[in-house]
């Protein structure tokens, strides 16, 4: 049975990718992090889904390919105009609402 | 089938690991490919074939060009970049994690009648059917979901031309 191993990997793949999102202050890092956060979270869906026999998992693996495909789109062009303004990729230099 | 598991799950945690960790962007894109592909692997041996195509066609394939895209616009592609880009190291890494992919799916194809490579047609069936029956209102959701995010694309990325000194 290979889903606990898979939920495991699920757990380490998600833990690396917050370890990068807070790490890395280069906003393109921060999208890729989000991206192998996301797929942690659809390999834990495949992986539930593997283990019960369901076919639900792959649904809410659709489900996930989707928002990707969305969130990925409008971030790039969010990090394109950014990259345009400001002249510069840092999170840090972003700051002009004082947030 | 297990082995394989492993094999393919250190490909990816190493892959990951060399994308957060990587200074050029085209590098870290690079590894992340081949940790997707590394991913869809799993996929498979997990019984899913539908999802570990899609995660190759849509992730490996679509959402990383529109990364390397938006690469290649953000900075002036000076040819000494690009030299440093396509410097040996840079793709021996990558080449070695694929390397190691490719020798798990010839083995599977080798070893034959493994129970992961036979093709299961009523489950992709019954994906379907769930997918259009129980499940309907999140396909509803997700077109919902699809449209503005292309309006907002189109949106960001009309500004950004018309505005350009």
């Amino acid at each position: 049975m290979l889903s606990t191993p898979a939920l495991l990997l699920a757990t380490m793949l998600f833990g690396l990718g917050l370890i990068g999102l807070l790490s890395r202050r280069n906003i393109l890092y921060m999208l890729l992090s989000l991206e192998i956060m996301l797929n942690a979270a659809a390999l834990a869906f495949i992986a539930g889904g593997a283990r019960w026999g369901q076919v639900d998992g792959e649904i809410m693996f659709l489900f996930i390919l989707t928002l990707a495909a969305a969130e990925v789109s409008v971030a790039l062009g969010i990090v394109l105009q950014l990259s345009y303004r400001f002249r510069t990729l840092d999170a840090d230099a972003f700051s002009e609402m004082r947030g | 089938m297990e082995t394989l598991f492993y094999i393919a799950a250190a490909v990816t945690l190493l892959a990951t690991l060399r994308v957060i960790t990587h200074v050029h962007a085209v590098h870290a894109l690079l590894y992340l490919v081949v940790a997707l592909i590394a991913l869809s692997l799993i996929f498979y041996l997990l019984g899913a074939e539908f999802a570990a195509a899609l995660e190759i066609i849509i992730y490996g394939g679509a959402i990383m060009v529109l990364f390397i895209f938006v690469v290649m616009l953000l900075g002036p592609l000076a040819v000494e970049q690009e030299r440093t880009w396509l410097t040996p190291g840079a793709w021996v890494g990558p080449s070695i994690l694929a390397l190691v992919l490719l020798g798990e799916v010839g083995y599977l194809i080798v070893a034959g009648d493994l129970p992961a490579i036979s093709i299961q047609e009523p489950r992709q069936k019954a994906v379907s059917i769930a997918l259009f029956g129980p499940y309907i209102i999140g396909v509803e959701l997700a077109s919902m979901l699809l449209l503005p995010g292309l309006i907002g694309a189109y949106h960001l990325g009309r500004r950004l031309s018309s505005e350009a000194r």
